[in-house]
């Protein structure tokens, strides 16, 4: 191996944050990324936003799909991205939302910077091929 | 660009030494000049390099240590490497769920690795991510690995205490670290130790520590001349310095033992200054890692003059032929970058 040769790997950071202990999804989804070929970092269960903020600042995440079933979306996601605007993250980190939103919740969650929300019966490959198409250039 | 990424990092921006690593790992354009130049900045930190099999419970540890070191005051980087799939290249890096002690302390900065299914590789990028939290003003560097393979070995290597876990059990892990991990081991952490069987490891862990060092004493003529001190530092008859590794007795998940397991880190750096070994070691290091880029830099350069040569399929296709061999393709290669070297050389 060239110690030249550039090995861009897509870094991804599942995050599980507040009370919320249905992590079947985010196991299957850090499954399917590590089959894509990416780097998955979880976070495990129960992370406030804070530790998640933490976790994908340090990790320089390219990433980050915050799994979220507990109804509490609206509190935890801002949360985040204001702490992922602190340390100046916001702007190349690929925010993804996957889990149970009410559709009335989805545009205010878009307009703070979600790139995507993903529900129940998207696919996986359809979420690896967003991801692989809208990661970040750096 | 570089510019702005170094003085960022120097200016304790945690934004800015993620990025760095990130490029180091990425092997990213300009990746090079950002290592050279932060190469000044570095020199303060004491690496410890963690490993053992898995399961052994690295990660657990490594969270408390890096706990008891906060309490200190010390700020803690922490490089934890995991496996990555040789197919996809893919991996879950999973040692940061463990660190549920330091959450939402930025002074303690955990960053997950992966193997990338590089040769050798990965020490050379470890080596770089741990001079940037160096650089960055870590007072303590972790590094914590899976001890397998030569690797594995390659990376603790780059640290100045390897501290290698033993879980309680079977004897045939003992006997699985004689080949290769003993050498390593600056001192055993016998985790776990409120299982059955703990008790066990440790003599037998004692036993092979003794062995090695009546053989070592015998092979440098100091017939059984050594008295250990409690503390684990030796003092032979000559009065100089040696280390016999400790063995530490932790449980990881409540944190008992890993006072002691500090002070004994505590108490190796001390040995590593006073015999001068902190300085050998270094120059070792940076030998090493001014061969192992030689050896990169040169081969890019081969590949690169094997490629404008049409390829090294069309000189497999001429041995296959029997037209010629592969001495003879190595040395026609080789013969005009000699040549130019000489040149350079009389001038």
């Amino acid at each position: 191996m060239s110690a030249d040769q550039e090995q861009r790997t897509i870094r991804c950071l599942v995050g599980k944050v507040g009370l919320d202990g249905h992590d079947r999804g985010a196991h299957v989804i850090a499954r399917a990324f590590r089959d894509a070929g990416f780097e998955v970092i979880y976070s495990g269960l129960h992370k406030a936003p804070d530790e998640v903020v933490q976790a994908a600042v340090q990790e320089d995440v390219d990433v980050l799909g915050i799994s979220i079933l507990s109804g509490a979306h609206n509190t935890l996601v801002p949360r985040i991205m204001e702490g992922l605007e602190e340390y100046g993250a916001l702007d190349d980190t690929l925010v993804l939302v996957g889990g149970i939103i009410p559709d009335e919740d989805r545009d205010e969650l878009l307009d703070s910077g979600v790139a995507r929300i993903f529900g129940p019966g998207a696919s996986m490959d359809e979420i690896i091929e967003f991801v692989r198409e809208n990661a970040p250039e750096r | 660009m570089t510019d702005e990424l170094i003085e960022a990092l120097l200016a304790g921006e945690h934004r800015a030494l993620a990025r760095t690593i990130t490029k180091i790992e990425d092997r990213a354009p300009g990746y090079r000049e950002l290592v050279s130049r932060l190469h000044e900045h570095t020199g303060d930190a004491d690496v410890i390099g963690v490993t053992g099999s898995p399961g052994a419970g690295k990660s657990t540890l490594v969270d408390k240590l890096a706990e008891a070191y906060r309490e200190q005051g010390l700020t803690v980087g922490v490089i934890a490497i995991d496996p990555s799939s040789p197919f996809t290249g893919g991996a879950v890096l999973g040692d940061r769920i463990r660190m549920a002690s330091n959450t939402g302390d930025m002074d303690v900065f955990f960053r997950s690795m992966s193997a990338r299914g590089s040769l050798g590789g990965l020490s050379t990028a470890t080596t770089d991510a741990v001079k940037a939290l160096d650089a960055f003003g870590k007072d303590k560097v972790i590094i914590e690995t899976v001890g397998a393979g030569q690797n594995e070995v390659d990376i603790v290597r780059t640290a100045d205490t390897v501290a290698v876990l033993v879980p309680p059990g079977s004897g045939d892990d003992v006997q699985m670290l004689k080949a290769g991990i003993l050498e390593i081991a600056d001192l055993f952490v016998v985790n776990k130790a409120d299982l059955d069987g703990a008790d066990r490891t440790v003599h037998e862990l004692r036993e092979m520590i003794e062995g090695r060092r009546n053989e070592v004493a015998v092979a440098t003529g100091h017939h059984g001349a050594v008295e250990t001190e409690p503390d684990g530092t030796d003092t032979d008859t000559d009065g100089e310095h040696s280390w016999t590794p400790p063995i530490v007795e932790t449980v990881a998940k409540t944190g008992e033992g890993v006072g002691e397991l500090c002070s004994v880190l505590e108490d190796h750096a001390e040995y590593l200054t006073a015999s001068g070994q902190l300085e050998a070691k270094a120059r070792s290091r940076y030998a090493a890692e001014i061969r192992t880029l030689l050896r990169e830099d040169a081969s890019d350069l081969l590949a690169a003059e094997v490629d404008r040569r049409g390829g090294i399929e069309a000189f497999v296709d001429r041995v296959m032929d029997r037209e010629t061999d592969p001495y003879a393709v190595s040395d026609e290669i080789l013969a005009p970058i000699e040549e130019c070297v000489r040149e350079r050389r009389d001038t």
